[in-house]
């Protein structure tokens, strides 16, 4: 549905985005994950036919964003990080004059309304000026203009910007609701929205993509190394240094702690299943066994480590 | 032209819902009516079509003022409240958007001729002008209002926000309007380039008498037509710059 190749993008002699290639399947959920202004923002412009590649090539439903604008702002729903809302207009008036600006059908109109009204939660303030809303009820109405259309393909700039926790789960769960319906496309630095919302992460730093695959997939191109914390009881004489010998664990460090002791592992590989039996077989009373990078915000960390080492190297 | 005056409509409820429009209407209408009683209508005796021609030239200047201050906000306000991403997402041309907004402009600016009627329409009642006269000064009006919106829209299309959209707007206008005295310092050709690209002396002076000439007609239309579509060719460039 989407295809991205060699994307770069300048501005001022400033490369916001350098060679970024990547393709979507039709019905994904995929994640822009990246610090702010790593470019994510960038890319989905230029997806949004907003913003003219510098160079590259990129496709949305076939159509090209140099060529063909027209045919893929047709197919796309598009909520920037901002919402595009006109404080004086209600929201009943603003969703029915964008849903007209979107090509939909003149009696189909008020039913497309009222359908997108549901999924984001709005019949409560449909009569209300949209000056007069919460930064919640904007995002909403927001994502609403996105909907209206029933868009093949949604791109979703920074969704849960701003949003209190009741309403970043609505977002989360509205979001879910989309998958196999719509492709959709959507960046965020906050890593645990990616993580539950999205199919696939494509990791963006420096203008760069410096990884993409599912997390579980990127963790285990990624993590060579992986750090395992064990929790015990007891510990028996000896657990340490037979610990040490399991093959794949390169350090052993004893954290004592109160009601448990701990150990923390730095392996290569996953030794987990070795590391158990060792604590069992030792009677060293097993509480617990867990990575101690926290799932992708470690990977994260790791994976744009290097551009922030080559920068400042 | 659906997109075009679905723009249109949503531009000229949004001058109805907000302070602007009746603050700029207010403005015009009494600052005309004061120049209409102290210089139109005056104390000497003048003839009927004298006051009338004297209220145009007030009012063509009101026009242009009002038409300045009611465009500069068209594409600069998006801008600087982030809307015009929806425009950019959306399937509809740079050409829509740009006269979608100017006919909004527009209509605003005949609605503030239409309630200055009463004016004109005094001399009409208790003097001798021909309707002819009256519908002469009109179309000028509209016509110069037309281009004092296209000009400032243009403004607006190039300028960050309301601010300098006006004053570029004002001083595209300002530099269109003393370019009779700049056609009366310089050689020909340009004596006669300059004189023909004045936009209130030449092409003014026959309406306000009550003659309508094509050539002033097609003059106005073409800077209307020119500032229009230079407004849409700055749309379209900001895709390359974001």
């Amino acid at each position: 549905m989407i295809v991205a190749e060699g994307l770069s993008k300048s501005y001022l002699g400033r490369r916001a985005i350098d060679g970024v290639s990547f393709t979507i399947a039709e019905g994904e959920i995929v994640g822009l994950l990246g610090l702010n202004g790593a470019g994510k923002s960038t890319i989905l412009k230029i997806l949004g036919c907003f913003l003219l590649p510098s160079s590259g090539r990129a496709t949305v439903g076939g159509y090209s964003v140099d060529t063909n604008p027209q045919a893929i702002r047709r197919l796309i729903g598009y909520l920037p990080d901002v919402p595009p809302l006109y404080d004086e207009m209600t929201v009943d008036s603003y969703l029915t004059y964008v849903a007209k600006l979107k090509n939909v059908d003149h009696k189909s109109v008020a039913s497309s309304v009222g359908i997108v009204k549901d999924k984001a939660n709005l019949n409560e303030v449909g009569l209300a000026r949209i000056s007069e809303l919460s930064h919640g009820f904007r995002q909403r109405v927001g994502i609403a203009q996105a909907l209206v259309h029933n868009p093949k393909v949604i791109i979703l700039d920074e969704p849960i910007n701003g949003l209190d926790p009741v309403q970043i789960v609505e977002m989360r769960d509205l979001i879910l609701s989309l998958r196999g319906q719509h492709t959709v496309v959507l960046s965020s630095h906050i890593l645990s929205e990616i993580t539950r919302t999205c199919d696939r992460v494509l990791v963006v730093d420096h203008g760069r993509l410096v990884a993409e695959g599912s997390e579980a997939s990127l963790q285990s191109k990624m993590f060579e190394s992986m750090r395992l914390s064990l929790d015990v009881t007891t510990v028996p004489n000896g657990l340490a240094e037979r610990l040490r010998a399991i093959s794949g664990v390169s350090a052993v460090n004893y954290i004592p702690g109160q009601g448990g002791e701990r150990f923390s592992l730095d392996t290569t590989g996953d030794v987990r299943a070795q590391v158990a039996k060792v604590a069992v077989d030792a009677g060293a009373g097993l509480l617990g066994l867990s990575r101690g990078e926290a799932g992708l915000e470690g990977l994260f960390m790791k994976l744009i480590k290097p551009v922030e080492e080559r920068a400042h190297g | 032209m659906g997109k075009c005056l679905l723009v249109a409509g949503r531009e000229l409820r949004a001058y109805f819902s907000t302070w602007m429009g009746y603050v700029i209407c207010a403005a015009a209408l009494f600052i005309e009516g004061l120049l209409f009683n102290a210089y139109a209508v005056g104390n000497q005796p003048k003839v009927s079509a004298d006051v009338l021609a004297d209220y145009f030239y007030f009012a063509s200047g009101m026009t242009m003022v009002a038409g300045v201050f009611l465009a500069m906000r068209l594409l600069a306000e998006e801008k600087q409240n982030g809307t015009l991403v929806l425009f950019y997402t959306s399937p509809i041309s740079e050409r829509q958007i740009v006269y979608g907004k100017f006919l909004s402009a527009l209509c605003f600016s005949l609605i503030i001729q239409l309630l200055s009627l009463y004016m004109p329409g005094l001399v009409f009642m208790v003097g001798k002008v021909s309707l002819g006269h009256l519908a002469a000064g009109y179309l000028m009006l509209t016509l110069l209002g037309a281009c004092a919106i296209s000009i400032s829209l243009f403004a607006s299309a190039i300028s960050p926000n309301q601010l300098v959209a006006g004053v570029t707007g004002a001083l595209f206008l300002v530099t269109f309007l003393i370019l009779w005295m700049v056609a009366d310092v310089v050689s020909p050709p340009l004596k006669e380039l300059f004189g023909y690209l004045a936009i209130h002396n030449r092409h003014f002076v026959p309406f306000a008498q009550g003659i309508v000439h094509t050539r002033d007609v097609i003059y106005y239309g073409s800077v209307v037509v020119f500032f229009l579509e230079c407004s849409v060719r700055a749309l379209e460039a900001r895709r390359w710059q974001g």
